[in-house]
């Protein structure tokens, strides 16, 4: 589904990503792991055209988009749940949800808030209110609800869970397992490993701007070097 | 009476300095930079209107109609050669290529149209209005342009909630990336903003040069940087902060010049300034930007 080969991303002097290459196969949750400014979210960025690579390929369903613009990128079905959610603050939940279907044809709106709504009650709730006064937790919720809303092919999730309370955390994660049920591809970057590889169905570990290591969910779950790393023993 | 008849004037001004103002502000919010350039643009539309009704022998309605699309297609062709290739580039960058187009606008307008001034009245002048038994004499200007800034607000208004586009532009001036990542042409979008921007500054220019009927080459520059104050007294980046931030300037900068005197209502406008700078830099309706670091 999607193939990224060889791809070098550069900060002005910072060659931030390495030959990075990997696949996303259809219907897997391939979970990408690794410390903090090992170039995971830059992957992400890379891919969903907000950054851009100076080698290689990225093909995601047959197509070429290394060089296509954000907005085709996204209205091809490859959407990206941005670190931190980056939610518009100033505007409804309602009006979010909105933005999320820029790309999408006016008749499917109605349907996929009701399907939004029905994965995210608390934002059904809160449609009216404005999205900055939202918790954490609510956050992240209404930027997958905002992904979900551009019929994703395959989701791309930026650290859902961060700074999250324990409890909100089971909670994303349940819904990112009944997306993938439902038949969404997911790649999932997290620094919760732990949790990110119980789910997944591939992993990579990314270090210092390169793929390590990769192998099956709990292949690397019971990793000796992953668990050293990143599981704490 | 008195009284009435200055903050009717006041209201008047103050309309045409915020429709001036919603375009900074708007152009502002999605850009974040400060177009010194808008002002100019308020000239090159008073001349079109002047030039199609005087030389081409156009109805008014006509000249204001071809100035608006003048004035939106210039707004868009500014933004894509001078401030487009600038998007990354640091905002300072940014201020003195605006500062660069504004000079490039007087001086071409200097060029085209020479330097005397020339006389708007011969264009639009419309009849005063007496009311109270003649003791209130208001022009049919001031009320003209009252409300076709009321009508401006409430469209934009409903343009920015309702409509889709207008969404997707508040959505850009929010977070540029998050924009990008809902599938919304960030470049476009500013276009989009800039030509909407000039068009009202089209119409700011016609108003205001039916109400103050000298029209030079420079005769942008005062009225832009006072609508710029008027955007920061309300807020930059807020739509209604502009309208009520330039309508409050208009009454304060009539009244300045009826009860201190002509020569001081200019620095008490910029007083004002100061003094909001000072106590709430947010301005009236901006809400405090906390920077994240």
């Amino acid at each position: 589904m999607l193939s990224v080969y060889n791809i070098n991303v550069w900060y002005g002097a910072i060659h931030a990503i390495k030959n990075v290459s990997f696949d996303v196969n259809d219907g897997e949750i391939v979970a990408l792991i690794g410390a903090n400014g090992a170039g995971k979210s830059t992957t992400l960025k890379t891919l969903s055209g907000l950054l851009r690579s100076r080698s290689g390929s990225i093909k995601f369903m047959d197509s070429d988009i290394m060089h296509a613009p954000a907005e085709r990128i996204v209205a091809q079905g490859l959407v990206h749940v941005p670190e931190g959610r980056h939610v518009f603050a100033q505007m409804t939940v309602e009006e979010n949800l909105d933005m999320g279907a820029y790309t999408q044809p006016k008749e499917t709106i109605p349907g996929n808030l009701e399907k939004v709504y029905a994965y995210f009650p608390r934002l059904k709730e809160r449609r009216r209110q404005v999205a900055g006064t939202l918790s954490g937790g609510e956050q992240q919720m209404l930027a997958m609800g905002r992904a979900l809303m551009a019929n994703p092919k395959l989701l791309m999730l930026d650290e859902p869970s961060m700074g999250l309370a324990p409890i909100m955390v089971e909670q994303i994660f349940e819904i990112i397992g009944a997306l993938h049920e439902a038949g969404t591809t997911i790649l999932l970057v997290e620094q919760n490993a732990q949790a990110a590889l119980s789910i997944a169905t591939r992993g990579y570990v990314m270090e210092t701007g390169t793929v390590t290591l990769t192998g099956t969910g709990s292949e690397l779950l019971h990793n000796d070097d992953v668990r050293r790393a990143y599981l704490g023993g | 009476m008195e009284i009435l008849a200055n903050l009717i004037n006041g209201m008047s001004l103050g309309s045409v300095y915020a429709i001036i103002a919603l375009g900074y502000t708007m152009v502002y919010g999605i850009a974040k930079m400060l177009n010194f350039a808008h002002g100019d643009v308020i000239m090159v539309g008073a001349y079109i209107c002047f030039c199609s009704v005087s030389y081409l022998g156009l109805p008014v309605i006509a000249g204001v109609l071809l100035s608006i699309v003048g004035c939106t297609v210039l707004g868009i062709v500014v933004e894509r050669l001078a401030y487009k290739p600038l998007r990354d580039a640091p905002s300072l960058n940014v201020l003195i290529t605006a500062i660069g187009v504004s000079y490039f606008l007087q001086n071409a307008a200097l060029l085209i149209m020479g330097s005397d001034p020339k006389s708007f009245s011969s264009i639009v002048s419309l009849p005063a209005l007496n009311l109270f038994d003649g003791r209130l004499t208001i022009s049919a200007t001031a009320v003209l342009t009252i409300l076709a800034c009321a009508v401006i607000m409430v469209a934009l208004v409903m343009f920015t909630t309702k409509t889709k586009m207008g969404k997707a532009m508040r959505a850009c001036s929010e977070d540029r990336d998050a924009a990008q990542l809902m599938g919304i042409n960030v470049n476009s979008t500013i276009s989009m903003v800039f030509a909407i921007g000039s068009g009202l500054a089209a119409i700011a220019g016609v108003l205001m040069c039916a109400a103050y009927p000298t029209l030079m080459p420079t005769t942008g520059s005062m009225p832009g940087i006072k609508a710029f104050t008027a955007a920061v007294l309300g807020g930059i980046g807020s739509i209604p902060g502009a309208a009520l931030g330039g309508v409050l300037l208009g009454i304060i900068e009539i009244f300045a010049r009826a009860y201190i005197g002509t020569q001081l209502a200019d620095a008490v406008v910029f007083a004002v300034l100061i003094v909001m700078l000072l106590i709430r830099p947010a301005g009236l309706l901006g809400k405090p930007v906390n920077e994240k670091v």
